[in-house]
């Protein structure tokens, strides 16, 4: 890796970072106008995180140094992940470096520790987060890593941002699979990042929460951080999301920090179609009945099984 | 014995209408009970009055039958202490347990059945003081030393009843919830996600009123019932005012009757408004929560304008309203009345056409009509599990009896109907409010009462919102209260939730409450 890349490297990174707070209060904006509701401003995350972060952190007496750590892991995971997804360039070292079931594999880290954090504790609505995010999280990744076996299938690859410029790059043509994928990817990102109608991610009932309950313990900065890369995870899925089925505009080839700028305007017109699209999602739809988040997921995993045939029946 | 015979033994109480008392001894008390149980009858309430000597009590059961309303009083056999002083009804009318439980925290005399563990008395005070109990000695009033915890009546085990098998484990919720709702405690036993059994342990709010209404007078005290539950002001003040009334022999003008029952009805509008959007909201629906809450906003400040208060809190007084309802407010309440209908028509069409919200409503947390009948839930939940029982329409008082307002009742007994209730009453509410409003009649909106002589007893009975409220008044020397016992049909319905949750899912369990939204500090008291 030789210095030079790592100006643009960490200029995506800080970006990711910089607008995930962002993206989660332009949701949260988008949401409130479509119930007719005066918005919060897309700014209230921030601040939200700044009061989280002067405030002294309370910590159950029986609380072990996993459930301390977790948040750093889990965040950390995120960031990385941020640096992995190709969402402004291509050749980016971090991008280069491994491939999209490396990136499934990270995602599958941050769960196992936010997870195995909210077991620590031992208290009821903890062990109920965790237990019903592991229902969540083994059906939602064999649906993620379908959908990206199409994208690959396609390029005849496994790295992200070889898919991404396969796809930004090829003839036109109709890609009937990835119309199939793009579905089942969609159905994954609203369960994988507790959204309704799997989560609901601004209720106060302890009992109905997934993700809210593993966070039940946390406070200031330990929660600051955990809210953060809830934030940075939802920003993640969408980048894949762009990667895979709107690749266009991404920064291709060796890169400078202008190219890298370059790509700024498109990535944030790509959020807030994003945003506003998954608002609408989320004001239409009630909450499922947790039994039927099954059923949700396991139609995801056919729609990417739908596309990953279409995809052989149209070569063949 | 029909009830017929017990009926017609009975004087007639004032307050209500179509209420009789008639003092029994223990064996009369157990066949009255009985046969009110055998022709399908319901407890009301029990209470009881602890004289000042231990052995001067009495206890009272109100029962419904056949929309009469029967006053059973057992005096004598009050002696206050460990021992049972009277035969308990649980057998026959489960909701009599809980009630029981809470007459011997206040008052000292026991019942003779089996659960003595404690329902109102959460540690506040030592187990043999009793707040309702005459001249009981007080609690000590000097702070516990440091390290004496082990005086401390905090520190006691409830015992729940434990649910073991396979993979069986409980969930503690409460009392301090996420949300910043009433408390009460919640424990489940489930396998998985599925419920095999819920315990209520509720309590927490109460704030001892019942001995507080003994320290005020006659005729200022229906502000304290106003404040028994917030939600539920109009009915509590009401029923608190038409005991007294009764008591005084005076008959409220009819200008007065007709504004009563408009707060009433507009009671009721508003929190059918604010239910359907928090059951909106529960199923993860938000954009009904937005929608319901801005109706109740506006009708809340529709209220404050034409009431000066947007929750009704001083709206009843002896004798009639606090303010009269003038032509500017007439208009006001009428076009808000019409615009909520309006509205409220409609988010009903997207209510019913959502797949989200029909799959979330319909065959979740089922009471049957058998079961509630068992239990005797009265009210709103009632109505929806087929229970056609509504005060203002079977046993109606001025001016219920010129309005007939349509019952509403529902066989389902799933949140569906309970949704589907509140909708219906809600329109229905909307067309009597139109229609005193309409026809408000001319005269005061309000006159003198004078305070009813020693010894006087009188009940006050008002369909509330969420069921009937009931206010049994006792007066004492000088305009005072010797004994006043406010009752929300809640306590009957509590237990109904614990078996409307079993076989259902854990997440599910928020919206089954919601869909009662029982009273805390109302049961509480």
């Amino acid at each position: 890796m030789r210095p030079a890349e790592l100006i643009p490297q960490g200029l995506e990174i800080g970006a990711a970072l910089a607008a995930a707070p962002l993206f989660l209060g332009w949701v949260n904006q988008c949401r409130a106008w479509l119930s007719n509701r005066r918005a919060p401003s897309p700014w209230l995350p921030y601040r939200n995180m700044r009061k989280l972060f002067a405030k002294d952190a309370v910590l159950a007496e029986n609380a072990s140094a996993l459930f301390r750590a977790a948040p750093y892991i889990v965040f950390s995971t995120m960031v990385v992940a941020a640096g992995i997804i190709p969402s402004m360039g291509t050749r980016l070292p971090l991008v280069a470096a491994s491939d999209a079931i490396a990136l499934v594999g990270l995602l599958a880290t941050a769960r196992v520790f936010l997870s195995l954090a909210a077991m620590d504790v031992g208290t009821a609505f903890g062990t109920l987060g965790a237990r019903r995010e592991m229902m969540v999280g083994f059906l939602a990744e064999p649906a993620l890593l379908m959908v990206i076996f199409v994208a690959s299938l396609i390029s005849a690859t496994t790295a992200l941002p070889a898919i991404s410029e396969h796809l930004a790059t090829q003839t036109l043509r109709l890609n009937p699979s990835l119309a199939f994928t793009a579905v089942a990817f969609t159905l994954v990102l609203l369960a994988e990042n507790a959204r309704i109608p799997v989560d609901n991610p601004a209720t106060h009932l302890e009992l109905t929460m997934i993700h809210e309950a593993m966070l039940i313990e946390y406070s200031a900065r330990h929660l600051a951080l955990m809210e953060w890369a809830a934030a940075l995870r939802l920003f993640n899925y969408a980048c894949i999301g762009f990667a895979l089925f709107i690749p266009w505009g991404v920064a291709a080839g060796p890169i400078g920090p202008v190219a890298l700028l370059l790509s700024i305007p498109v990535l944030t017109a790509k959020l807030a179609c994003a945003g506003a699209g998954l608002a609408v999602i989320e004001t239409l739809s009630a909450k499922l009945r947790v039994m039927r988040v099954p059923e949700f997921l396991a139609t995801a995993f056919l729609f990417a099984v739908l596309g990953l045939l279409v995809h052989v029946l149209s070569r063949s | 014995m029909p009830v017929r015979k017990w009926w017609e033994r009975a004087r007639e109480v004032p307050g209500a209408p179509a209420m009789r008392g008639l003092g029994v001894t223990a064996e009369e008390w157990m066949l009255a009970a009985s046969d009110v149980a055998a022709a399908g009858g319901r407890l009301l309430s029990m209470w009881a009055s602890a004289g000042g000597e231990p052995s001067a009590g009495a206890v009272y059961a109100a029962y419904l039958s056949d929309a009469q309303v029967l006053i059973l009083e057992l005096s004598g056999a009050g002696q206050r202490g460990r021992e049972p002083a009277y035969p308990g009804l649980e057998e026959l009318f489960p909701a009599a347990s809980r009630m029981q439980r809470a007459v011997y925290d206040l008052s000292g005399i026991r019942s003779s059945d089996p659960d003595r563990r404690p329902w109102l008395r959460h540690g506040g005070w030592a187990e043999d003081f009793h707040p309702l109990a005459g001249a009981a000695r007080r609690p000590a009033e000097e702070p516990a030393a440091e390290g004496s915890a082990a005086k401390e009546p905090a520190a006691e085990d409830y015992a729940f009843v434990r649910v073991e098998g396979e993979g069986v484990h409980e969930i503690a919720v409460g009392p301090v919830h996420a949300g910043t709702i009433e408390p009460g405690h919640f424990r489940f036993s489930v396998v998985g996600e599925k419920v095999l059994r819920l315990e209520e342990r509720l309590g927490y709010t109460h704030k001892g009123i019942e001995r507080r209404f003994t320290q005020l007078g006659l005729l200022e005290a229906h502000r304290l019932a106003a404040r028994i539950s917030g939600d539920s002001a109009v009915a509590f003040s009401w029923a608190y005012c038409q005991a007294l009334e009764g008591m005084a022999g005076c008959a409220i003008p009819p200008r007065a009757a007709a504004i009563r029952a408009l707060l009433l009805e507009l009671e009721r509008i508003a929190n059918h408004l604010g239910d359907l959007g928090a059951l909106g909201n529960d199923a993860g629906f938000a954009f009904g929560l937005a929608q319901f809450s801005r109706l109740k906003e506006a009708l809340l400040r529709a209220l404050a304008a034409a009431f000066g208060q947007r929750y009704l809190l001083d709206a009843v007084v002896p004798g009639g309203a606090r303010v009269d309802v003038s032509a500017r407010a007439e208009r006001a309440l009428g076009a808000c009345a019409d615009s909520i209908a309006r509205e409220a028509a409609e988010l009903r069409g997207i209510y019913e056409d959502h797949a989200g919200l029909r799959d979330r409503f319909a065959g979740t947390g089922v009471l049957t009509p058998a079961l509630a009948a068992r239990l005797g839930v009265l009210g709103l939940a009632a109505r929806a599990s087929g229970q056609p029982i509504d005060a203002r329409i079977d046993r109606p008082w001025a001016p219920y009896g010129e309005l007939a307002p349509r019952k509403v009742v529902r066989d389902e007994g799933d949140v569906a109907a309970r949704v589907a209730v509140r909708f219906e009453e809600l329109e229905e509410s909307l067309r009597l409010v139109r229609r005193i409003l309409g026809a408000l009649p001319a005269g005061p909106h309000a006159i003198e009462v004078e305070a009813p002589a020693d010894g006087a007893f009188g009940v006050g009975l008002i369909e509330g919102w969420r069921g009937p409220v009931l206010i049994a008044l006792e007066a004492g020397p000088g305009g005072a209260i010797r004994r006043c016992h406010p009752h929300d049909s809640s306590v009957q319905a509590w237990p109904a939730l614990e078996h409307a949750i079993l076989g259902n899912l854990v997440p599910d369990f928020p919206l089954i409450n919601k869909s009662f939204n029982l009273a805390y500090s109302g049961a509480d008291a």
